[in-house]
Parts: structure tokens; C-alpha cells; sequence
């Protein structure tokens, strides 16, 4: 066979195999989101936003599993991201070029992708164990501790991002450190810093893993956060474990919509960073 | 003399006003410089806080079981006999699976998605892509148990026993009844969990390629894979490695989609068929409901020895992918 052929051959091979690939991937993907839609949507009914979860048998719904999350992320993002865009300032703005600059993006890179269950033990061992009990607002930290990376990441990217010119022009007008940062460079930044947060809320709001025993879970409606509270990524965990029937369907609802929820905020995020580009 | 003369040629009250404005500007700028730098340290502080629990957390369970806790296959919450090796095995012959699986794979998509793919597709399989690396993990988690595993129960494993039944080695690698769940299913969906990574990844890196040189191997007469193995591979390799080390970081630490197919048994088993468990999936299962101290404690050294393997496993990513930064700037 030439020479030709051969390397013809080869590569209508290889080209054929990344199409596969391509194929492939997608298609498991594609048939996640259909599964999830078909099993989902059956149980979406009105009882899934007024009633709380049910014992098995009876009717309910994931109320207090969806306030319970919504009032953990809140908090959870309320005490990570002023934290997170602090230091991501700092890094971007006085200490570009420091060594604790440096430190911290690395250590920073490594919480970003730890593994979350590492971050629940540890707040199980900072605040569940000397409270004596599981509560919401140790559910909240441990999902701070989730934030914090990703809005520091965005924040120190988008910062950079912000054309030193400007810093200098209103420096130059004799604003002082602070109000350039604040009036100018946040300004400048603003849609990278919103990207920034809406991700971080992606991201912990189908946390599960930090949540088994930081919040645990509670049946009844509750905002006591000194108290366990329900949430939705558990309740899906402990109800699609569970040999009962119904709440194998509620486990499929709340799965959608948390997916729903996550995906939104990605576009949203997206759409949000892709107006920035095409503006400059 | 002249003070007193600029003193009384400029009204009064406007020079303290500047004097106590731009005192109090002062100030805020030294507080806010505080505050963020203040910040940055208790981002330290909270990685150190992380590592140093762990360690007092499993001080009860190295002073029980010494280094043999990772050598060790008890698992007996009754006699309090703790080790980790069934969950440490678990965990990496899963990781390798998935690995196995999305490796070659994601490097396919992203080789597609610079190359092949129609140029009016490009960003919204790209976009699709990289949502999907977001959807959470108790996702694939459900999914895996009520819709793969029963599938690969059904129409996968009876055809591999089969198939493998007379072959030596692979006979005993896909042996045993047919469950559904297992290593196998776990590795698997670990598998389309990284995929989106590695593909998104190891695409951005490809795209750092310079122009000049995939024109130049194309103006030679390169075909298209000819111009990935020799000229984009080579040149992103760091990357693509450091790509696949983030993902291989992720397999490891996975939790909730893991705890589902995984089968929580605390044994070592050949067969890829066998329900094993991990670490994360054993913490995941057992933490809530350990009761006494060593118990308790030898899970947290579990959570230990994961944070550890992942550590090292990220700092390498981190570092050979700021490798191909420092080049591509």
C-alpha cells in the first residue's frame, strides 16, 4: 500500500474516532437531561412548593427542602463572597506582585477543587461537634467555604482584566486607593464580579456532600438555623436511597429542579460575561 | 512669617475641612488596604484550619491503629477495627476506570471541537459541554442508580461474562452475579463526570497552540491527525496532562454519584462486577451514624488520606497547567 493511502487511512480513522468521541460524549449527557425531564416532570405538581416532605405513603411535598437550601445558600453565599472578592481585591489591586499573593492563589486553586465531603468534615469538627448538634447556619459555612474560591478566582481574574490606564487616570485626578478601586475598577469589572457570584451559587446549590452532617436534614418545616434544616441535594439523597415508591418521586422532581435552578444560573452567568466581551 | 501670611490668606474653616477630609480618605484607604489583605490571609488561615482538624480529628485513630490503618481490611464498627485499604483500593481502581474511559474520549471532543466540528457549531457544543461539567453531582447520582445501573445489569454484564468467561486473567475481572452496581457502573459515571473537564480543558489548551505552526504543518501537507499527534499534542502536552491530573483530582473526591452505584461493601474484590466502596462514599454513608470516638475519628482519617491523595494530585495539575500559561503569555 503507498505511503499516501496509509497516512490517508490513518487519519480518516482518527477523524472518525474524534467524532465518536464527540458523539459519545453527548449523548450520555443528552441522556441524563432526558431522564431527568421524563422522571421529573411526573411528579411536578403543586403540592411540591406548599407541602413539607411526607413520611412514606402520604402525601407531600419539598417546601421546607427547598426554603431549607435556599436560606443555607443565602447565607452561605451572604458571608463567602464579601470574603472571596475582599481577597480576590487584594490580590488583583495591592499585592499583585507579593508572595502571599502568590501563596494564596495557589492554596486557593487547591480549595477550589478539594473534595467538598473534606470541607464538611471539617466544619463538622469546628462547629457541629463543640455545638453538640447539626444545625443550619454550620450547613451555611460549610457551603461559605465553597464560595469563597470560585469568587475569589473570578474576582482576581476579572480585576486583572480591568486596563491599568484607568487606575491611573483617576489616580491621577487624585482619587485615592480606595475609590479607584471602588469607583473604577469594580465598576469596570462589574459583570465579571456578577458572573463570579451567580457561579459560586451554581456550584453550591446541588452540594450534598458537606451538607450529610453540617445541616443533616429535617422533616418538618423549619428556619431555626440553630437547628438541622432540610435541603434539597439531601433530601434527594436520603429519599432516591429510600425502598419507598413516592419518595423515589419526589427524589426525581427535586433532582429537576435543582438541575433547572443550576443551569439557569450558568446561562445566566454566561450571558452575562459574553455581553461584557462583545461591549470592549 | 510666610506661614502666617498663607495662613490668613486662605479662609480658616476650608483648610481643616481638606486637612480632616483627606485625613479621613486617609484612613479609609488604610482600612480597606487592611480589610482586603486581612481577607486574603483567612483564605490561609481556613486551608490551614482544614488540614490541621483533619489531623486532630484522626489523632484517636493513628493512636489506635498506627500506619496499619492503611494496610488494614477490617472494617468492624463492633469490635471498633478500622482500615482503610478496601476504601483506598476502591477509590483508585474507580478513579482509573473513569479515567480509562475519559481520557481518551475528552481528548476526542476537544480534537473535534478545534479541528473537525462545522465552525456555526463550535460554541454551542462547547457551551453544552462546559454546562454540563456544572450540574451537580447527586444528578448523576440518581440517574446512575435508577437508569444506568439497572441497563448495565440487564444488557451489559451477563454479555461481558460471557464473552470474558474462558479468557485467564479478564475472567475474574468481570466475574460475579450481575448487580447492576458495582466498581464498573461507579468508575463509569465517574467517567461522564470528568468528561466535560478534560474536554474543556485540554480544548482551551489546544487552542493556545500559535497559528503559525498548525499553518505550517498544514502548508507541509499534514492531514489532521498528523497535525495533532505531531505538532498541537507535543506542544500542549503539560497542559492536556495537567488537564486530566484536575479531573482525575475530581474522580477522586467524588461523593454523592459514587455513594449511589458504588455498593458500599468494605472489601477487595478482582471483579470490576463486585460492589467495593470509597472513601468519600464510606464517609458519606458512615459519618452520621458512627457512634464512639475511634469510630468517628477513623473516618476523619479516611477524609485525611483522601484530602492528601487529592492535594497531590491538584498541586501537580495546578503546576504543569501554569507551566503552559507562563508559555502561552
Amino acid at each position: 500500500m503507498s505511503l499516501y493511502a496509509t497516512r490517508r487511512r490513518r487519519n480518516s480513522l482518527a477523524t472518525t474516532l474524534a467524532w465518536g468521541a464527540a458523539i459519545f460524549g453527548l449523548t450520555w449527557l443528552l441522556l441524563i437531561l432526558v431522564a431527568l425531564l421524563y422522571e421529573g416532570l411526573r411528579g411536578l405538581s403543586p403540592a411540591v412548593f406548599t407541602q413539607t416532605t411526607p413520611p412514606p405513603g402520604s402525601q407531600g411535598g419539598l417546601v421546607n427542602a427547598i426554603a431549607g437550601s435556599l436560606v443555607m445558600t443565602v447565607i452561605g453565599v451572604a458571608i463567602g463572597a464579601p470574603l472571596g472578592m475582599l481577597a480576590g481585591t487584594y490580590m488583583a489591586e495591592y499585592g499583585r506582585y507579593s508572595k502571599l499573593t502568590a501563596v494564596v492563589r495557589f492554596i486557593n486553586d487547591i480549595l477550589l477543587s478539594a473534595p467538598s465531603i473534606v470541607i464538611g468534615l471539617f466544619v463538622y469538627t469546628l462547629l457541629v461537634g463543640p455545638m453538640g448538634h447539626f444545625s443550619g447556619i454550620s450547613g451555611a459555612v460549610a457551603l461559605a467555604l465553597l464560595v469563597v474560591p470560585v469568587v475569589l478566582r473570578t474576582t482576581e481574574d476579572m480585576l486583572l482584566l480591568v486596563p491599568g490606564s484607568m487606575r491611573e487616570a483617576a489616580a491621577a485626578l487624585g482619587a485615592p486607593r480606595a475609590l479607584v478601586i471602588g469607583k473604577v475598577a469594580y465598576r469596570a469589572a462589574k459583570a465579571g464580579l456578577v458572573t463570579g457570584i451567580l457561579l459560586a451559587v451554581a456550584r453550591v446549590s446541588g452540594e450534598t456532600a458537606p451538607l450529610l452532617f453540617t445541616a443533616l436534614n429535617n422533616q418538618f418545616w423549619s428556619t431555626d438555623l440553630n437547628a438541622p434544616m432540610a435541603s434539597l441535594p439531601v433530601v434527594i439523597f436520603q429519599f432516591a436511597l429510600s425502598p419507598y415508591k413516592d419518595w423515589q418521586q419526589l427524589a426525581w422532581t427535586g433532582a429537576l429542579l435543582i438541575t433547572l435552578a443550576v443551569l439557569a444560573l450558568s446561562i445566566t452567568a454566561r450571558a452575562l460575561s459574553a455581553g461584557r466581551r462583545k461591549s470592549k | 512669617m510666610s506661614e502666617l501670611a498663607m495662613e490668613s490668606a486662605v479662609p480658616r474653616p476650608a483648610v481643616v475641612d481638606r486637612t480632616k477630609a483627606l485625613s479621613s480618605i486617609a484612613l479609609l484607604d488604610r482600612i480597606f488596604f487592611q480589610v482586603t489583605r486581612a481577607a486574603a490571609v483567612i483564605v490561609l488561615v481556613i486551608l490551614s484550619g482544614v488540614i490541621v482538624s483533619l489531623v486532630h480529628g484522626s489523632l484517636p485513630a493513628i493512636k489506635a491503629f498506627g500506619p496499619g490503618f492503611l494496610i488494614s481490611q477490617a472494617w468492624n464498627p463492633v469490635t471498633e477495627n478500622f482500615g482503610a485499604l478496601p476504601a483506598i483500593f476502591g477509590t483508585i481502581v474507580t478513579s482509573l476506570v473513569a479515567m480509562l474511559i475519559a481520557v481518551p474520549v475528552g481528548i476526542g471532543i476537544a480534537t473535534f471541537l478545534t479541528e473537525l466540528c462545522p465552525h456555526a457549531l463550535r460554541r454551542p457544543i462547547g457551551v453544552a459541554i462546559e454546562l454540563l461539567a456544572g450540574i451537580p453531582s447527586i444528578i448523576y447520582g440518581i440517574w446512575g442508580l435508577f437508569v444506568f445501573a439497572p441497563f448495565i445489569q440487564t444488557h451489559v454484564q451477563p454479555g461481558l461474562i460471557s464473552l470474558f468467561g474462558d479468557v485467564p486473567v479478564l475472567s475474574s475481572i468481570f466475574a460475579g452475579p450481575p448487580y447492576g452496581i458495582g466498581m464498573l457502573t461507579a468508575g463509569f459515571i465517574l467517567a461522564i463526570m470528568v468528561l466535560p473537564f478534560i474536554a474543556s480543558i485540554s480544548r482551551d489548551v489546544f487552542e493556545t497552540v500559535p497559528p503559525v505552526l498548525k499553518e505550517a504543518a498544514i502548508g507541509v501537507g499534514c492531514t489532521t491527525w498528523e497535525l495533532m499527534r505531531y505538532v498541537v499534542l507535543p506542544y500542549t502536552r503539560v497542559g492536556v496532562i495537567g488537564g486530566i491530573m484536575l479531573g482525575l483530582g475530581r474522580a477522586l473526591g467524588e461523593t454523592m454519584a459514587v455513594t449511589f452505584v458504588i455498593g458500599n461493601a468494605h472489601k477487595i474484590s478482582p471483579s470490576l462486577f463486585a460492589p467495593g466502596t470509597t472513601i468519600s462514599a464510606t464517609i458519606a454513608n458512615e459519618f452520621t451514624e458512627a457512634v464512639g470516638d475511634v469510630y468517628t475519628s477513623a473516618l476523619i482519617e479516611l477524609g485525611l488520606i483522601l484530602f492528601v491523595i487529592t492535594f497531590i494530585v491538584l498541586a501537580i495539575a495546578r503546576y504543569m497547567l501554569m507551566r503552559i500559561e507562563r508559555k502561552s503569555a
